[in-house]
């Protein structure tokens, strides 16, 4: 069987101490070498089933992340493949930069549950765990595939169907030349081909990039505070903050106007939207607009809402309320440090609005009941309430890994027309461009390349 | 009163392009081989375009005839012009396309029949399939002859319930003004299987002698010749040359006046059209910016007035054809000899048909060619070489023949329909092959003639003679990688005489050489070396080989990629609803295709890549049961 080699971080993400990036397939080793070095002049190869010290180095040999390895040479692993496993640092950071590393040296982002497909397709587990690995698959990939359609919402993914599109647009007139010579159609000449070919590569090496900067692909639970002016949201954020260690610094290339903020609560980031306004005007609402905040909330995973204990409930919130409607929510009660006399809104009626969601009161003045959020926001998220960062992180990866298989091909295409490479042999690498970027959007059938051809142009005896 | 009429190995229902085939095939491998046909005058009848080949078309013409088929001989022998398309593309889609005389096709290959040993071609109308204890056993006429047989091939081509449509006027037909077949439907659904409906049509025939050619552009033939078979004996041809004029406002005025008279747009034709022909009308209302469409005039042969007029595809009623036609250049007085019309007719849903062509209802019950839903002589040609082949290794218990995606176009065809939901007339395009430049039409020869060899249609002399080619190719292809060529005045002065760049310091190797774009085999040769003495067909797969080695690499490396899903075989008896956590949706269709690969099974729509994984555990969990309980 020839398998190719497949790699993924294998532990939960979260603040534990230690991330394993696992790397499973006949190339795992030679990966490994190339972006691993080790101390004390150690051969990793020769040190098999031991923890080996080391670096873990990028494409310019600087040091990323300080590891442990352990190299297991197959048929005695867990897939009965060559293993080597990377202990990183934990946190989100180290650990992305160490699998994208793993993945630029020709690995491929392992599907869900693919390690134990493996495992049990080579004999390794028994009968009775197949089962098991069944649920996995379809439990995980069902949940990336709603990831995946909760991202073609996005502007990310628009440009990336876009971008297939003109693709699609290009190669269905390359074809329709070949396959109907006779026919008086717009000629897909290398000129035309080059140019569209190279728009396309343009708009694909921006997005490449922007994901390197961590712009589009700022990785977290988007995270909107809510509440009228005066509610105490800013103090919110502001306690949120400094309890918190903010990982966007670690971010290489990240800019100062980005609006958002990350913080980091038990290793799960939160990324809280549009915190500049929260800190300029104090009100979203007021600021951009019911219809802007209105999309902004859609846009969220979670949506804290701030009310003030102290001047109970106006129809400012239950505005605020009709806005979120059924949206995953935490309510919260601030300013409970005025004392018991003060409070104007009864525990029924924060029941009543919340509506099964969770309540908490607490003071973000005087930080009273935020070790209970973020208890609260921990198990949301790992009880499966909001899409983990998991989910979100692989999905990020592998965007960025199929755009730079798109553009990869698509160079290889310009080049071929560059060197006179007959334009029927040329579609090959842009079929295979196209077919790249169908992995994120799900469809590269050929009946769609057909479709195409036929809308696009007046065939026919 | 039905009779015993004769007892066959194989019955081959029709004599259209997938008729012959299988007649032929099943008779030459030692079948004992029926031929019916309902017109004996039609034989290997063209009802459409006069011509052979094109685009994807040319590539099955050439693998049928390196299994040992016929169509590609008979191209060879009757065609009046030949010419060879997309020249200015790469040679993966290079298509060779012939003008045949019609009638001399039809007599050429009918004559082959009749002279074929084992083969009896006689005419009669098949009315039922007979079946006993499930299996295939024989068929009845509509005059009550009984022919009894261990398997059957069905090539109907366009004629079961047939309607003719032309304007408001229908009716039960065939073409050419013969029979449809009735009651062959119904004996199908009896068995069981579903029957779908689909629509063509035809352009009208014109009268040579009424076109004024002077208004018109001359299309000649290619000067150089070319034959489809590899073992061709055609050493000249006349060439008759095709003339191409264009509609014009007033065309489409005409015909966008009679829409309301056009069967396509008052709902009286509702069978489903293929896109890549569509009718006139059509083309006027979807591409109504268009001033112009081309329309080409074909010679039907070289003993007849009438033309095809090709582009021109219509139902509409005859006078409204007659004006049409009378608006463009050259066509003024024309005579109209056969109007336009539309068929429809019943196909069966391919998705019941194993990658053998042999129907999952009915063992021993094959189909081949528009029956299956395709279109086009080629494409039923090939569908009834196989079929001929199968039925033979079904009889005898062989394993039957199965093409590959990667190695035919016909193994794309043939997967196409029996995985995907067809639902137009399925039309071979060469951006089908998602292997193309491994497919292509020179190298048919070599990636089936040892095929062909095996299964016994080609002979040992035709099988020496490819490896011959094969292993000269092979050796010249070694000596332009390892020759290398110094860097003398001699070879400066010849490379500037062949305006190619100069080569480096330590010299070039030939191949080397031979990749740069402007290079072709035949300028090396020039070269001050020693080179040997090769056949013209050895040099162009030395050329192609070497120039595009790199993409053919490529390729190939794709074919391995996709290999091991290939490979992994799905167990016939296999109960889907036992594959736990599927989807629902994934299920259903799988239980109506029942793909034999987990690669076929990836192909089908509505399949994901979870549900491949899912059904790989579960293969995994019943062979390791199976094994358990031997």
């Amino acid at each position: 069987m020839i398998e190719d080699t497949i790699a993924a971080i294998s532990t939960p993400l979260g603040e534990g101490g230690i991330g394993i990036v696992r790397i499973s397939g006949p190339d795992a080793a030679e990966i490994t070498g190339k972006i691993f070095r080790a101390g004390h002049k150690k051969n990793f190869l020769k040190e098999n089933r031991r923890l080996v010290y080391g670096h873990i180095i990028d494409s310019k040999g600087e040091d990323l992340d300080e590891v442990l390895l352990c190299y297991m040479k197959a048929p005695h692993t867990y897939t009965r493949e060559d293993i080597v496993e990377i202990n990183c640092h934990g946190g989100i950071v180290p650990l992305r930069k160490v699998l994208e590393q793993v993945l630029a040296q020709g690995a491929r982002l392992a599907q869900p549950g693919e390690f134990s497909k493996r495992a049990f397709l080579n004999g390794r587990l028994d009968l009775a765990q197949a089962e098991s690995v069944i649920d996995l698959i379809r439990s995980k990939t069902e949940g990336s595939l709603y990831l995946a359609i909760s991202q073609l919402k996005g502007n990310l993914s628009k440009k990336i169907l876009e971008l297939q599109e003109r693709l699609l647009g290009l190669l269905a007139q390359v074809e329709a030349n070949i396959d109907f010579p006779e026919e008086d159609l717009e000629a897909a000449t290398g000129q035309v081909i080059i140019q569209s070919s190279e728009e396309i590569l343009k708009e694909l090496e921006k997005m490449v990039r922007s994901a390197d900067s961590g712009k589009v692909y700022r990785e977290g639970i988007s995270t909107i505070i809510i509440g009228r002016t005066n509610v105490g949201k800013s103090s919110l954020l502001n306690a949120l903050l400094r309890e918190n260690r903010a990982i966007v610094t670690d971010i290489p290339g990240t800019t100062r106007d980005i609006i958002e903020e990350i913080i980091n609560i038990r290793g799960i980031p939160l990324k809280i939207m549009d915190t500049a306004g929260l800190r300029e005007t104090n009100d979203l609402v007021e600021r951009i607009g019911v219809e802007k905040t209105r999309e902004t909330i859609n846009k969220a995973d979670l949506v804290l809402v701030v009310l003030d204990a102290v001047r109970g409930l106006t129809d400012e919130d239950y505005a605020i309320l009709d806005l979120i409607g059924e949206k995953k929510a935490l309510f919260l009660i601030n300013k409970v440090d005025a004392g018991e006399e003060k409070m104007r809104i009864k525990e029924s009626d924060a029941r009543k609005l919340a509506q099964k969601r969770p309540v908490l009161w607490v003071s973000a003045e005087k930080r009273i009941g935020l070790g209970q959020l973020e208890e609260e926001i921990f198990e949301m998220v790992m009880g499966g309430r909001i899409t983990g960062p998991d989910n979100i992180l692989v999905a990020n990866i592998r965007h960025k890994q199929v755009l730079e298989k798109g553009a990869r091909h698509l160079s290889e295409a310009i080049l071929g027309i560059r060197q006179e490479v007959p334009v029927d042999v040329v579609a090959i690498d842009i079929r295979s461009a196209w077919e790249a970027l169908g992995e994120i959007t799900g469809s590269t059938a050929t009946e769609d390349l057909l479709d195409r051809i036929f809308e696009d142009f007046c065939i026919g005896k | 009163m039905e009779y015993a009429a004769g007892k066959y190995d194989i019955i081959v229902v029709g004599a259209g392009h997938a008729g012959c085939e299988a007649g032929l095939a099943a008779a030459r491998l030692g079948c004992r081989t029926l031929v019916l046909t309902l017109n004996l005058d039609y034989v290997a009848l063209m009802p459409c375009n006069p011509a052979v080949g094109g685009p994807a078309k040319a590539h099955l013409v050439r693998e049928v005839d390196a299994l040992g088929g016929e169509i590609g001989l008979n191209t060879d022998r009757t065609s009046i012009q030949m010419r060879l398309l997309n020249t200015g593309k790469g040679p993966a889609v290079h298509a060779l396309r012939a003008q045949a005389d019609k009638l001399q096709y039809q007599n050429r290959m009918k004559w082959t029949l009749e002279k074929q040993q084992g083969l009896d071609l006689k005419q009669a109308l098949v009315d039922k399939i007979l079946v006993s204890k499930g299996k295939v056993c024989g068929v009845v006429t509509s005059t009550g002859a009984r022919f009894e047989a261990g398997a059957v091939v069905l090539t109907t081509g366009t004629y079961l319930k047939g309607r003719i449509i032309i304007g408001d006027l229908s009716y039960p037909g065939a073409p050419n003004g013969q029979f449809p077949s009735v009651h062959l439907s119904e004996s199908l659904a009896e068995l069981g299987i579903k029957l779908g409906r689909f629509k063509t049509g035809t352009p009208a025939r014109v009268d040579r002698s009424s076109i004024d050619f002077s208004r018109m552009s001359i299309q000649p033939g290619d000067l150089k010749l070319y034959n489809f078979s590899f073992v061709s004996d055609v050493t000249s041809r006349e060439q008759i040359p095709c003339w191409l004029t264009y509609t014009n406002e007033m065309t489409h005025r005409i015909i966008l006046d009679n829409l309301y008279r056009a069967p396509l747009y008052t709902g009286a034709i509702r069978g489903r059209g293929p896109r890549y022909c569509p009718s006139i009308e059509t083309k006027v209302i979807r591409f109504s910016d268009k001033p112009a469409h081309q329309v080409f005039i074909e010679p039907e042969g070289r003993d007849t007035a009438e033309m095809y007029v090709q582009g021109m595809s219509t139902s509409l009623p005859e006078d409204v054809q007659l004006a049409m036609l009378r608006t463009m250049p050259g066509l003024e007085r024309v005579e109209m000899m056969r109007p336009g019309y539309a068929i429809e007719y019943d196909f069966i849903i391919p998705n019941q048909l194993k990658w053998s062509l042999e129907t999952k209802a009915v063992p021993g019950l094959f189909t081949a060619g528009q029956i299956n839903g395709t279109s086009g002589y080629e494409e039923a040609a090939a569908q009834g070489i196989v079929a001929g082949i199968n039925a033979a290794h079904y009889l005898r218990d062989l394993e039957p023949l199965v093409l590959s995606r990667t190695e035919a176009y016909t193994g794309v065809m043939i997967d196409d329909l029996v995985t995907k939901e067809i639902d137009e007339p399925y039309r071979m395009l060469t951006s089908r092959a998602e292997y193309r430049l491994l497919l292509r039409q020179d190298n048919a020869d070599l990636r089936l003639t040892d095929k062909g060899y095996q299964i016994g249609l080609v002979s040992p002399e035709r099988y020496r003679s490819m490896e011959q080619k094969k292993k000269l190719v092979d050796e010249e292809k070694e000596r332009l990688e390892r020759t290398v060529l110094p860097v003398t005045e001699e070879v400066k002065k010849i490379l500037s005489e062949l305006k190619t760049a100069e080569i480096p310091q330590q010299g070039s190797s030939l191949a080397g050489l031979l990749r740069r774009p402007e290079m072709v085999y035949k300028k090396l040769l020039r070269l001050p070396l020693e080179h040997p003495q090769l056949p013209e067909e050895v040099c162009e797969q030395v050329e192609i080989q070497v120039k595009y080695g790199g993409y053919i690499k490529k390729q190939e490396a794709q074919v391995e990629r996709s290999r091991r899903l290939e490979e992994k075989k799905i167990p016939e008896e296999l109960d889907y609803t036992k594959v736990g956590g599927l989807s629902a949706e994934a299920r259903e269709k799988l239980e109506i295709i029942r793909p034999g690969s987990v690669g076929q099974a990836s192909r089908i729509v509505s399949v994901t890549p979870a549900d491949i994984s899912v059904l790989l555990i579960y293969l995994e969990q019943y062979r390791r049961q199976k094994k358990k309980q031997i």
